[in-house]
């Protein structure tokens, strides 16, 4: 019975031993370093951001692509949604622009992969790009201040409030997480997105619309990133034009530390989750064991290709 | 007549200046293993494929169940229940047993999540009922861990789930062990007792008498012999013949 329990989920328990290793290496390194509260209001401010993306991107991955773009879409969907704010606009019909936009940004997205039959690395690279490109020209590179609009809406407490010591995007994030769990392994969704990312000959003659279920995982890390966009709004009160930038990087190391490899059929949504927890304790961790900020990137480096050589020995890989 | 499944009647089929079928006729019975022997260029292909309507035939008639079909396309024979196994690219070999079974057709309840249960009890059933005797697998073994026979076992299932009243074998035991290919035997025996046809290729003419009823041998794109099994005593034989055929070039009679 457990046996069978950690054969199945051998990926998100390798990638819970990383996480594990990582926090003991800083209590060693320094004792209090858990005490220091100041750790868990970092992490807990940017972290449910980078669950939010990290869940579709295993889809992105696991069906055998890639997505460079969603940066620049938190981006475009954060800047339609304060554009509204700015106007006097409802604040719903706003978070529901910022959806729209994320998930029109992602369908285009998918498109060009999936009908132009571009290489998703390049194309949405140049997205990236494109998108970003957009918001430096229409905001010429100022940022839209939402405070006066945001301060006593509900919007802001719906978003970025606090239910005790714990903020809303928190149960943003969870919620998220185990919609996108539940997605991955128990729905036809997640089910075929592997199917198509495993072998996609077959699964075309299964009768599933490869290009379907691809184009639908862009679209689902659009929607990520509208939300990613509204609840940045909403925390920062300010919209900036490099809103999302920050999340390139560790967002996707955070889907490997995870423990989804790259060649696509497989992945775990669990593991994301994990592994953003992981790479999210790396900066604030250094920091708060009074290391010099210095060491960060060494670090990312280090527990990058630690958890890789890990995930490597715990489990079979079958090409 | 009725009694087929299919039945081909003067099929030709050339492409530009090359004829690959000349005046093919060709039939499965209901709960028929055929075997289609012939060597590289012999046709086989050509005939699988106008059979599984990825080609059309350039003059000749088709008969599905008896009746008479215009419009031949590979969705036609999918809804008439002809499934073909191709080797390689049958299978998603990192995903398991049971997803494979049911790809593209998830057995799906409430807002499209997987009945993951029911899904596990009919691919325990249907691996038991095609032969997969062996208790080191279950409907949650990754397909990668299978062996080659194995996986074709796993294919086959698949395709009886799908309805299939005939099943196209496209060379199911080349770069297989003999322990490997006796396990498809035993899965291809498993698809006749399920009350399903299927049509089993091969140049392996030993692996073709061990499983087929009933033999038909292409050369050069006729048939040049079709026998039943009790009309052949042995193997040796039906080598024998096909050797008689390949020096003459003429059918025998």
């Amino acid at each position: 019975m457990l046996s069978k329990f950690v054969d199945r989920n051998r990926r998100p328990i390798s990638a819970l031993a990383v996480l594990a290793v990582l926090l003991i290496a800083f209590t060693i390194a320094n004792p209090k370093v858990f005490l220091n509260a100041q750790l868990y209001t970092a992490v807990f401010t940017s972290l449910p951001l980078s669950i939010i993306l990290a869940v579709p991107l295993v889809f992105v991955i696991a069906a055998g692509e890639i997505d460079l773009a969603f940066p620049s879409v938190v981006g475009v969907a954060a800047w339609a949604c304060a554009l509204v704010i700015q106007a006097g606009g409802n604040h719903a019909l706003a978070a529901l622009a910022a959806l729209l936009v994320g998930a029109l940004a992602g369908l285009l997205n998918g498109l060009l992969v999936t009908r132009a039959k571009l290489s998703s690395l390049v194309s949405t690279l140049g997205m990236n790009f494109f998108l970003r490109g957009l918001i430096n020209l229409g905001t010429r590179g100022e940022g839209i201040p939402l405070t006066a609009q945001l301060s006593d809406a509900p919007f802001r407490f719906i978003f970025a409030g606090e239910l005790g010591p714990i903020p809303a995007q928190m149960f943003w994030a969870i919620a998220f997480a185990v919609i996108g769990i539940l997605l991955f392994s128990y729905h036809k969704f997640g089910a075929q997105v592997c199917c198509v990312g495993d072998n996609q000959e077959s699964a075309r003659e299964m009768g599933i619309s490869v290009e379907g279920v691809r184009t639908l995982t862009y679209v689902y890390v659009g929607l990520a990133a509208g939300l990613v966009g509204i609840l940045s709004n909403a925390l920062n009160l300010i919209f900036w034009p490099n809103t999302g930038d920050g999340f390139l990087l560790s967002t996707l190391a955070a889907v490997f530390v995870g423990g989804t490899p790259t060649w696509g059929g497989v992945g775990t949504v669990t593991g994301a989750v994990i592994g953003t927890f992981t790479v999210g304790f790396v900066t604030t961790g250094i920091i708060a064991a009074g290391l010099t900020g210095f060491w960060t990137q060494f670090f990312y480096g280090l527990v990058i290709i630690l958890s890789l050589l890990g995930h490597r020995f715990n489990q079979p890989r079958y090409r | 007549m009725g009694d087929y499944i299919v039945e081909l009647r003067n099929i030709s089929k050339s492409f530009g200046k090359t004829r690959a079928l000349t005046d093919v006729d060709f039939y499965v019975g209901k709960a028929e293993i055929v075997g289609l022997i012939g060597d590289n260029g012999a046709g086989k292909s050509t005939l699988i494929k106008i059979i599984s309507g990825v080609l059309t035939p350039d003059s000749g008639e088709i008969y599905v169940h008896g009746k008479k079909v215009e419009h031949w396309s590979v969705s036609a024979a999918r809804r008439a229940g002809i499934e073909t196994v191709y080797q390689d690219k049958a299978l998603a070999e990192q995903q398991t047993i049971a997803r494979n079974i049911f790809m593209g057709r998830e057995l799906t309840g409430f807002l499209g999540f997987i009945r993951g249960r029911d899904a596990y009890n009919e691919a325990n059933r249907l691996m038991r009922d095609i032969g997969f005797t062996s208790k080191v697998f279950s409907p949650d073994s990754i397909v990668a861990t299978l062996s080659g026979g194995e996986k074709q076992g796993v294919a086959i299932a698949r395709a009886l789930y799908f309805d299939a009243t005939l099943i196209i074998l496209d060379e199911p035991t080349t770069a297989l062990s003999l322990t490997e290919s006796e396990k498809v035997f035993g899965f291809v025996r498993q698809i006749k007792q399920q009350g399903c046809s299927a049509i089993f290729i091969s140049h392996n003419v030993y692996h073709t008498y061990d499983v087929a009823d009933r033999f038909v041998i292409l050369d050069r794109g006729r048939v040049v012999m079709s026998a039943e099994k009790r009309e052949i005593p042995s193997a040796d034989c039906l080598v024998k013949d096909l050797q008689d055929i390949a020096r003459s070039g003429r059918p025998i009679k």
